[in-house]
């Protein structure tokens, strides 16, 4: 059970002690520099050990500072002087939560690796595994498990995902664990928002540039391209008529460009490193729901497979424009059918 | 359960707690005081005094008593430098890059200081880098810290040889060793009868956590950390752990009086352990040269076994063990030690430390040996079976 210090995957434990599981508690430190947000602290490692101490069951640190620094900070902060816009929870799901853990408690010999998450794990009558959406529609975390295969799911176990948020909360009081009340983890866990600039600049050198109109039409200078991210409205330097929005991100030429709404849309998604929790993709006629953020932002479309992993997403009626980096995840229904990192 | 670990505690020795407990109960005045109950306290702390001064060849004079090791270690490498450099006398510091957190933290807030720090490596086969140590030095060196036997590997260190070169090259420099894992194993009053401060942790010998001494030779200048009533002449203020001060005299006077004893049996039941390891499980490799470690250090790698995974399997089934050292979080910081003796990150992740100690047992050794490499040889077919 990868235990974060957190009321989901506090609850999801007590729960599996319920459903008679043998549980082993893990937390994962992970950061906890002076930029850290609230997550993977010393304070939230000391949460989980408390209520794996209350539940009963043997709890373990594992330090896995230099492997989240290379394969989530580095490539974050790397992606962002790029002009990219990263989504590093999903890259901590894939390399650490559900790589090197899920690779350690297999090698330990454990049946499965729990979490925390809000989703569900369920296996079709063929005996195919898959993901579906959490019951809770606001606090759905599928999103963020997009990379997970047949492999996975079959060792895996999500048991919150069959609860809301109010009653995982109330079942954590009713059981009276500590992070009951805890407050949620908003941010990434690595930088507070506010201080995703400095945190960014202490890293890569700040790369200025210019911001233009479509036609190419200087309107502005910039400091630093990591500030930028496409749909981005706020804080563009100009004061036009009509509302400006980031259209394009450009790297090498540190270009941020503008343009109006309808602008920003666009009728297809260029993805790349595919990956679907099935053997198989899906058929190229399968009208899908397509899904761009952690939350919100449904559209519907047909995905055609490229070269080497890459996809096209025709979409049915246009929509935003997402930035280079960000999780685009396909759904039929409830269930989740893969997704992939835009171009 | 077995238990794997005495480098980072030792159970109590059964006379240090009877020793203690009088002071918890009737005996439990401030022994600052002027009253009967106040004298029969500070008797007993005068005793345990008189006792730990003997055990480590020091004057009563010369005994502070800490809350620990790490505190010792921050008043002696702190406390010296701070005074010496009031004094005029210089501002370069040496320690060596394995030290205890203890005192590489001490060294790291003395640069922030202002003062010249330098850290010297380590040799593979676990012993401070002379040639690097005598470069380090000059005449405005103040302060040398190198501890008597190191925490992690349990490579005792050469001091005589150190001294030798400190004589040489920094003559105004006072010499720290860190002797908190060298008590139960080796003759401390021998081998840091040239040191101007030695540290020493009550729990690494049978005796409680949370008491400690720095012996600081007279002459040695020292601005203390904590500040208050003037207690221990005013190097350590706050009212003294009389119960820990004497549970420490007890466990100390014990251990030496046992130590030829002790010593020859954990070395053989250590040697025992490494030698039962080393034909069961292939790929295991010894860290740090046996011939200079103290009795009750095994230190191996086990290639292609994560140090992390091993000891929480190891811990299913009942077997207490270490790696690096360990930090509040409870998770396993890479370490420090063995980087500075020059180990690859690889090697150094698949590092165990097994440490024995007094109460240590043939049947301890014998169950260790039937499940460490059970559990080795199960990881290793698991590995990659995700």
């Amino acid at each position: 059970m990868a235990m974060s210090g957190g009321v989901d995957s506090s609850v999801a434990a007590a729960l599996l002690l319920d459903a008679g599981h043998t549980v082993t508690g893990v937390t994962l430190r992970l950061w906890g520099g002076e930029t850290d947000s609230g997550c993977c602290s010393v304070s939230d490692v000391e949460d989980a050990r408390r209520v794996a101490a209350q539940l009963g069951i043997s709890h373990y640190v594992f330090n896995l500072a230099d492997t989240f620094m290379e394969s989530v900070v580095d490539p974050y902060v790397a992606a962002h002087s790029v002009g990219n816009t990263p989504n590093p929870c999903v890259e901590c799901n894939r390399s650490i939560k559900f790589g090197v853990l899920f690779e350690r408690a297999v090698t330990m010999g454990f049946s499965a690796l729990a979490t925390g998450h809000h989703a569900r794990v369920s296996q079709s009558p063929n005996g195919e595994w898959q993901l579906l959406r959490g019951v809770d529609d606001a606090k759905d975390q599928s999103y963020v498990l997009y990379m997970l295969d047949q492999t996975h799911l079959a060792r895996t176990l999500l048991p919150v995902g069959e609860m809301t948020k109010a009653e995982v909360r109330s079942e954590a009081t009713r059981l009276g664990l500590r992070t009951a009340t805890k407050p949620e983890s908003m941010d990434v866990c690595f930088v507070r928002r506010e201080d995703r600039g400095d945190f960014l600049a202490a890293r890569a050198p700040a790369r200025p540039g210019v911001v233009q109109e479509i036609d190419g039409t200087v309107v502005a200078r910039h400091e630093a391209l990591a500030g930028f991210t496409v749909g981005q409205r706020k804080g563009l330097g100009v004061a036009q008529g009509e509302p400006r929005y980031v259209i394009a991100v450009d790297g090498p030429s540190a270009t941020v460009t503008i343009g109006t709404q309808v602008d920003l849309l666009t009728p297809t998604l260029a993805l790349r490193d595919m990956t679907f929790v099935a053997e198989a993709a899906p058929s190229r006629s399968e009208e899908l729901s397509v899904q761009t953020r952690a939350h919100g932002s449904l559209g519907r479309g047909r995905i055609e497979m490229g070269e080497l992993g890459s996809a096209e997403v025709l979409l049915c009626q246009p929509l935003a424009r997402v930035a280079s980096g960000q999780v685009v995840a396909l759904y039929r229904g409830d269930e989740l059918v893969g997704g992939g990192i835009v171009a | 359960m077995l238990y794997l670990d005495y480098a980072a505690s030792t159970p109590m020795r059964a006379e240090a707690v009877d020793a203690m407990l009088p002071f918890l109960k009737e005996s439990f005045a401030n022994p600052s005081g002027s009253h009967a109950a106040a004298r029969s306290a500070k008797t007993a702390l005068e005793e345990a005094r008189e006792q730990v001064a003997s055990a480590l060849g020091a004057d009563s004079s010369e005994v502070i008593f800490t809350g620990g090791g790490t505190e010792s270690d921050n008043l002696a490498v702190e406390g010296a430098a701070r005074a010496a450099r009031a004094a005029g006398v210089g501002d370069g510091v040496v320690v060596g890059a394995f030290e205890h957190k203890a005192v590489l933290a001490a060294a790291d807030r003395l640069e922030a200081e202002g003062f010249r720090v330098s850290r010297i490596g380590a040799t593979s086969a676990g012993a401070i880098d002379l040639d690097s140590l005598a470069r380090a030095l000059d005449a405005n060196t103040v302060l040398v810290s190198v501890m008597m036997v190191n925490n992690e590997i349990g490579t005792i260190q050469p001091l005589d040889q150190v001294e030798r070169i400190i004589a040489e090259h920094a003559p105004k420099a006072r010499l720290h060793t860190d002797a908190v894992q060298a008590v139960p194993w080796i003759d401390v009053a021998g081998a840091g009868a040239g040191a101007d401060l030695i540290s020493i942790s009550a729990h690494k010998f049978g005796g409680p956590k949370g008491v400690g001494a720095l012996i600081a030779r007279r002459g040695v200048a020292l601005e203390p950390l904590i500040e208050g009533g003037g207690q221990e002449s005013g190097w350590r203020a706050g009212t003294v752990n009389v119960a820990g001060v004497v549970a420490m005299a007890t466990a100390l006077t014990i251990t030496i009086n046992n130590r030829a004893a002790e010593v020859a049996a954990v070395g053989a039941l250590r040697d025992s352990l490494l030698a039962g390891l080393s034909s069961r499980i292939e790929g295991l490799v010894e860290n740090g040269d046996r011939e200079i470690k103290v009795a009750g250090n095994a230190h191996v790698a086990i290639v292609g076994v994560e140090a992390e995974v091993l000891l929480m399997a190891l811990d299913r089934v009942g077997v207490c063990a270490a790696a690096g050292s360990s930090c509040s979080s409870g998770a396993t910081e890479p370490s420090h030690v063995l980087a500075a003796m020059g180990m690859s990150e690889s090697a150094a992740r698949s590092s165990i430390r097994l440490s024995l100690g007094f109460a240590s047992t043939k049947a301890d050794v014998d169950g260790a040996l039937e499940r460490i490499p059970a559990v080795v040889a199960q990881l290793r077919t698991q590995v990659g079976a995700a």
